[in-house]
C-alpha cells in the first residue's frame, strides 16, 4: 500500500498546532474560541481518517500493515505502521482526543497555548503506538512528557509545580534507562527496525545465558537485564506499585482534560511497551521475571484497592482505582497465554473509556463546585438525575459488571492468570470486591442521600454539551461490553502470533540450555 | 614549495592579515569610534571564510611545512563550526557592549587572534604547531576576560583564567618535553610510528598524561573544571558566549587529533583516563548546577556537563566516536549560541539581569521567545525530539559500539539528573507566580532571531541534520586510520 495514511493523522495534529502557534493572534475570547474549534475539527478528522484506517485494516494479517517508512539520520529509519496489537491503541488516541477537546471547552486562561500542547500531546501519541523503529519509539515516548509537564504546570491546580516536577523526573529517569538498553539492542542486532524489515528486532534472538556479574549470576543472561532496563521504564508508565506515586499527584493536580488523557492514553504506553518490546523481543527475561511481576501486580490490585478507599479526594480515589486497574493489565500479559493477552489488551482497552468518564464526571462537578473534597458532596440526585444515571453507569463498569466492558477485561485476565498461578488469580479476584467497596462507598457518599449541603442547592443537571461527550463513551462501553468480539477479532490473530513466537522462543531457549548442561 | 604550504594556510594567513592591518589601521584612526563597524567586518569576514572553507572539496588532505600543518576534512569541519560560532557571537555582542561601554576596538581583532589560534590549533600536526597555536587563543582570551576593566569580577575572572591557563600549560609543555624525550620528535606521524612498537613505554605513557591533564583544562573537564564558573560569571555575557563555543570546539578538536594522530596506537592507555575525566565532568556537571541562581554559572556547569558527553565520543577511541563527537560539538554550539542570544537579551532598566528568578513567568510576556527558549532548554537537556537528544545518542551509539557501557549508563543517569536544572528555568518561565521583578521588552530583533533560529534549527535539524552528520563522518574518517 502506497497512501500516507499513519503519517498523515499522526502529523496532522501537530500541523494544526503550528497553524495555531503562527496565525492565532490576540489573548481575548474570540481568539480562544477559534483554537478550540480549530482543534475540535482536527482531531474530529484524524478521528474519521482513523476510521478509514480500521475499516482497511486486515485483521488475519498478523504482520505491520499501512507502513510508511524513508530513511532518516544516523543509520535509523522513519518507520511507521500498524498490527493488530496498535491498532486499537490508535483508535482508542484519535476517539479520545475530540471529547477531550470538547471537554476543555471551559478553558479561559491562555487557550491557545493548551490546544497546541494537546494538539502535539496527539501526534507524539500516535507515533509511540505507530512507530517501527527504535529511535523513534523513544522520541515519541519521550517527547509526550513535555506536553504534559506543561499541561499540568500551566493548567493545574494548586499543588501543581510538585506534581509536574514529580512527574518529568519519575518517568524520565525511567526512560533514560530504556534508552541505554536499546543502544545495547542497536549493538546487538544492528539494526533499529522493530518489525518488518529484513532484519528485524522482533525476529532478532538475544543472548539468553545466564552469567555472573559481581557474583550475582543473571538467570537469562542479556535478556533479562535489558528486560530490567524496559521493565524501569515501562512500569513506571503503567504505573505499577511500588513506583506509581506520581501517578495520583499528577491526577490530582492535572486540569479535567488533562486527567482524562493520561488516564485513557499515556497509562496505555506502558502496557503497550510491554507488549511490543518485553515479552515478544525478552522472552526469556519475560519468563524469569513473570512471577515477580504477577505478584506486584496481584499486590498493587489490592493494596491500591485499600488506599483508594480511604481517599477524601475523588480524582485521587479514581487515580489509585487506575493503578488497581492496570495491575489486572500487567497480570494478564505475564501469563503469556491468549486469554491473558487478550484481556489484557482488551482491559487497557475498556479502561481507556471508563477512567476517562469517571475523570470526566469528576469534571463535571468540578466545574461546578470548584471542589474535588467527597465531603462537599452528597445527595447530588436530588438536583443531578442525568448526572447521577451517567456516574452510576461508569462507577458500575469500574467495578466490573457483567454487560459493561469492565467485566471482560477482568473475566479474561483472571482465567489467564488462573492457569499460571492460582493463589495470584485467588488475590486478583479478591480485588475486585475492594474496587466494588470503595467506588460504590464513593457513589453514595456523592450522588446520594439528601441534598443537605448548602452550597448545592442551585447545583444544575449536565448541559447539553456535557451529555454528548458521555455519550460516546456509554455507547463504547456497553457495546464492547456485550459485543467484546468487535475488540478480540481484532487483536486475536496477532496475540496468537505473539504467543506462538514466545512459545517457541522459550523452547528455543530451553534446548539451548539443556544442550550446553549435556 | 613555501609558495605551496602558504597556499595551505591561506585562510589562517588572511584572517591574522586582517587583524594586523586593523590594529594598523587603528594607530591613525579614532579607534574606539570604528569598533563596532570593525566588529561587523570581522564577523563578516569569518563567515566569508567558513563558507570558503566550507566549500573546499571534502576529502582531500594536504599537508604543510613538513608535516607542521595538516589540512584535512577534519580540521576544515572544526573550522568551519568555530568561525561560525565566532561570527555569530560577535555579531551579537555589539549591541552588547556598545551599550556598556565595553565595545573597545581591540576586543574584535582578538577575538579574530584567537580564532587563528584554534584554527592553527585543529591543524596541528606537531607538538610545536599545537602549542603555538593553543597559547595564541589562550592569550588573546585571557585579555578578552578582563574587558570589563574597571569591574572587580571581570579582573578576577581574567586574573583567575591567566593564572590556571599558564599552570595547564605548563603541565602540557611537561608533557610534550616527555614525549620529545621518548619518541625523539615531535612529530605526529614519529610519535604515532614509535607508539606502534610494542608497549607503550613508561615515559611515554607519563607524557600523554600531562598532554591530556593540558587540554583537559582548556575543555573544562572535571577534576580540571575549577576556573570555568567563575571565569563564566565574571566575563563580560558576549565572552561568556564566545567561551562556551569556539574554544570548546577547539579544544575538543585539538584533543581528538592529539590522540588518535599522535597516540592513536595507545588507545588502551588514554581511553580509560577520557572516560573518568568524563564520567567525573558529567556528573559534577549536573550537580553542582542544581544549585546556581546565576544563569551565566548555571551555564558553565552546563558546559562541564557537556564537554563530558562530548569526551565519551573521545573515550571510544573509534571513528564512530569521532564522528559522535564533532556532530555532539556542532550541535552544543548551536544550542549554546542560541541560549546566549537569550541570556544577552536579559535586562532589566538597561541593566543586564543573571538572575534566573527574574525570568518569572517571561512567558506571559514574550510567548515566542519563551518558547524558543524552552526549546533549546530541552534540547540542552536531551529530551526528544530536540537534537540535543541526538547529540547524545550518537555519543551512546559510539560508547556501547566501544564496550563503554558502563560510562553509557552513568551517563543516562547524569542526564537524568541534570534536566532537573534546566527544567527549573523552563518551569521559573511557565508556572511561576506573578511579581513585579520585570525584565524589559526584548528590543533587539537580531538576539530574539538568533534564539528562535536556533531552536527551530533544535527540531527541523531532526530531519537530515543539515548534512552535518556526512560532513563529520568524512571528518572522522580521515582522522582514525
Amino acid at each position: 500500500m502506497d497512501h500516507h495514511l499513519l503519517s498523515i493523522i499522526t502529523f496532522m495534529p501537530s500541523f494544526a498546532a503550528l497553524i495555531l502557534a503562527v496565525f492565532l493572534r490576540g489573548e481575548d475570547a474570540a481568539a480562544g474560541r477559534n483554537a478550540k474549534w480549530l482543534a475540535l475539527i482536527t482531531t474530529t478528522v484524524t478521528f474519521l481518517i482513523s476510521l478509514f484506517i480500521l475499516f482497511d485494516f486486515d485483521p488475519s494479517n498478523t504482520g505491520f500493515q499501512f507502513v510508511d517508512e524513508a530513511q532518516w539520520l544516523m543509520g535509523l529509519q522513519y518507520r511507521l505502521g500498524v498490527d493488530g496489537i496498535s491498532i486499537l491503541f490508535v483508535m482508542l488516541t484519535t476517539f479520545m482526543m475530540p471529547l477531550v477537546i470538547a471537554a476543555s471547552w471551559n478553558v479561559e486562561t491562555r487557550v491557545k497555548e493548551y490546544m497546541i500542547a494537546f494538539l502535539l500531546l496527539e501526534t507524539l501519541m500516535l507515533g509511540v503506538f505507530m512507530a517501527l523503529d527504535l529511535v523513534l519509539f523513544y522520541l515519541f515516548f519521550e517527547a509526550g512528557l513535555i506536553p504534559m509537564f506543561l499541561i499540568i504546570g500551566i493548567w493545574g491546580g494548586a499543588n501543581r509545580i510538585y506534581a509536574s516536577f514529580k512527574f518529568f523526573l519519575y518517568t524520565f529517569l525511567g526512560s533514560v534507562l530504556m534508552l541505554v538498553a536499546m543502544v545495547m539492542m542497536y549493538a546487538d542486532a544492528g539494526t533499529t527496525c522493530i518489525g518488518g524489515c529484513e532484519v528485524s528486532l522482533l525476529t532478532h534472538t538475544f543472548a539468553s545465558d545466564t552469567f555472573s556479574i559481581a557474583g550475582i549470576t543473571v538467570v537469562g543472561g542479556l535478556q533479562t537485564m535489558m528486560f530490567l532496563a524496559f521493565f524501569a521504564s515501562f512500569a513506571v508508565k503503567m504505573p505499577m506499585w511500588p513506583v506509581h506515586t506520581w501517578l495520583p499527584d499528577a491526577h490530582v493536580q492535572a486540569p479535567t482534560a488533562g486527567s482524562v488523557v493520561l488516564a485513557a492514553i499515556l497509562l496505555k504506553m506502558g502496557g503497550y511497551g510491554f507488549l511490543r518490546f518485553s515479552v515478544p523481543m525478552f522472552p526469556v527475561g519475560s519468563d524469569v521475571l513473570a512471577p515477580l511481576v504477577l505478584w506486584m501486580s496481584a499486590i498493587a490490585i489490592v493494596y491500591t484497592s485499600l488506599v483508594a478507599l480511604v481517599q477524601q479526594d475523588m480524582k485521587k480515589l479514581i487515580a489509585y482505582s487506575s493503578v488497581a486497574h492496570m495491575g489486572f493489565v500487567t497480570m494478564g500479559i505475564f501469563t503469556f497465554n491468549q486469554q491473558g493477552l487478550d484481556g489484557a489488551i482488551f482491559q487497557m482497552i475498556s479502561h481507556g473509556f471508563i477512567s476517562a468518564a469517571l475523570f470526566l464526571c469528576v469534571g463535571v462537578i468540578y466545574d461546578r463546585m470548584h471542589t474535588r473534597e467527597i465531603d462537599a458532596y452528597g445527595g447530588l440526585v436530588n438536583r443531578m438525575p442525568a448526572y447521577a444515571l451517567v456516574f452510576m453507569f461508569f462507577t458500575m463498569a469500574n467495578v466490573g459488571l457483567p454487560g459493561t466492558s469492565g467485566f471482560v477485561g477482568e473475566f479474561l485476565t483472571i482465567m489467564g492468570t488462573f492457569q499460571v498461578n492460582t493463589w495470584v488469580a485467588a488475590v486478583a479476584a479478591s480485588g475486585v470486591i475492594f474496587s466494588a467497596g470503595y467506588a460504590l462507598w464513593l457513589y453514595r457518599r456523592v450522588v446520594m442521600g439528601d441534598l443537605i449541603k448548602e452550597s448545592l442547592r442551585t447545583i444544575t443537571d449536565m448541559s447539553g454539551r456535557e451529555r454528548w461527550i458521555f455519550a460516546p463513551l456509554v455507547v463504547m462501553t456497553l457495546l464492547l461490553g456485550v459485543y467484546p468480539a468487535l475488540v478480540l477479532d481484532i487483536i486475536g490473530p496477532s496475540v496468537a502470533a505473539l504467543v506462538d513466537s514466545y512459545d517457541t522462543a522459550l523452547e528455543a531457549a530451553g534446548a539451548a540450555v539443556q544442550t550446553a548442561s549435556e | 614549495m613555501i609558495s605551496a604550504d602558504l597556499n595551505v594556510i591561506l585562510p589562517e594567513i588572511l584572517l591574522a592579515l586582517f587583524a594586523i592591518l586593523a590594529l594598523l589601521g587603528a594607530v591613525y584612526t579614532n579607534k574606539d569610534a570604528a569598533a563596532g563597524v570593525m566588529v561587523w567586518a570581522t564577523a563578516i569576514v569569518m563567515a566569508l571564510l567558513a563558507i570558503w572553507i566550507g566549500m573546499t572539496s571534502g576529502g582531500t588532505t594536504r599537508i604543510a611545512f613538513n608535516g607542521l600543518f595538516i589540512e584535512d576534512s577534519f580540521a576544515r569541519f572544526a573550522k568551519v563550526t568555530m568561525l561560525l560560532s565566532a561570527a555569530a557571537v560577535l555579531a551579537m555582542s555589539e549591541a552588547y557592549m556598545k551599550k556598556r561601554g565595553l565595545l573597545r576596538f581591540e576586543y574584535p581583532v582578538l577575538i579574530a587572534l584567537s580564532v587563528v589560534g584554534m584554527m592553527m590549533m585543529v591543524s596541528a600536526g606537531d607538538l610545536m604547531t599545537l602549542y603555538m597555536g593553543l597559547e595564541l587563543q589562550s592569550l588573546a582570551l585571557y585579555v578578552v576576560a578582563s574587558l570589563r576593566r574597571d569591574s572587580v569580577k571581570s579582573t578576577e575572572a581574567g586574573l583567575k583564567y591567566f593564572v590556571l591557563g599558564a599552570l595547564s600549560s605548563g603541565l602540557l609543555l611537561y608533557g610534550v618535553s616527555l614525549v620529545y624525550g621518548y619518541a625523539g620528535t615531535t612529530q605526529f606521524a614519529g610519535v604515532m610510528s614509535l607508539a606502534s612498537e610494542g608497549p607503550t613505554s613508561l615515559g611515554l605513557l607519563f607524557g600523554i598524561v600531562f598532554v591530556v591533564s593540558g587540554l583537559a583544562f582548556k575543555v573544562s573537564a572535571v577534576p580540571f573544571h575549577m576556573w570555568t564558573p567563575d571565569v563564566y560569571e565574571g566575563a563580560p555575557t558576549p565572552v561568556t558566549a564566545f567561551f562556551a563555543t569556539a574554544p570548546k570546539v577547539a579544544a575538543m578538536a585539538l584533543f581528538a587529533r592529539v590522540l588518535h594522530d599522535a597516540f592513536g596506537n595507545a588507545v588502551a592507555d588514554w581511553s580509560q583516563i577520557i572516560a573518568l575525566l568524563s564520567v567525573l565532568s558529567m556528573f559534577l556537571g549536573a550537580v553542582a548546577a542544581i544549585g546556581q541562581t546565576n544563569i551565566k554559572r548555571l551555564m558553565a556547569y552546563s558546559s562541564i556537563a557537556h564537554m563530558g558527553y562530548a569526551l565519551i565520543g573521545l573515550a571510544a577511541g573509534t571513528e564512530l566516536g569521532v564522528k559522535s563527537m564533532l556532530v555532539y560539538l556542532a550541535i552544543y554550539v548551536t544550542m549554546n549560541i542560541g541560549t546566549f542570544a537569550f541570556i544577552l537579551g536579559m535586562e532589566k532598566d538597561g541593566q543586564p539581569v543573571t538572575d534566573i528568578t527574574a525570568l518569572n513567568m517571561y512567558s506571559k510576556r514574550a510567548p515566542g521567545k519563551a518558547l524558543a527558549m524552552l526549546v533549546l532548554l530541552f534540547s540542552l537537556a536531551g529530551v526528544p525530539p530536540m537534537l540535543g537528544f541526538f547529540a547524545k545518542l550518537g555519543v551512546w551509539q559510539a560508547g556501547v559500539d566501544a564496550g563503554l557501557i558502563w560510562l553509557v549508563v552513568a551517563s543516562a543517569v547524569a542526564s537524568a539528573i541534570g534536566a532537573y536544572y534546566y527544567l527549573r528555568i523552563v518551569f521559573l518561565m511557565y508556572f511561576g507566580a506573578e511579581g513585579d521583578d520585570r525584565l524589559d521588552e526584548g528590543k533587539s530583533s537580531l538576539l530574539s532571531g538568533v534564539v528562535v533560529a536556533a531552536a527551530v534549527i533544535m527540531v527541523v535539524g531532526i530531519v537530515n541534520l543539515f548534512g552535518v552528520e556526512t560532513a563529520a563522518i568524512s571528518a572522522a574518517a580521515t582522522l582514525v586510520n
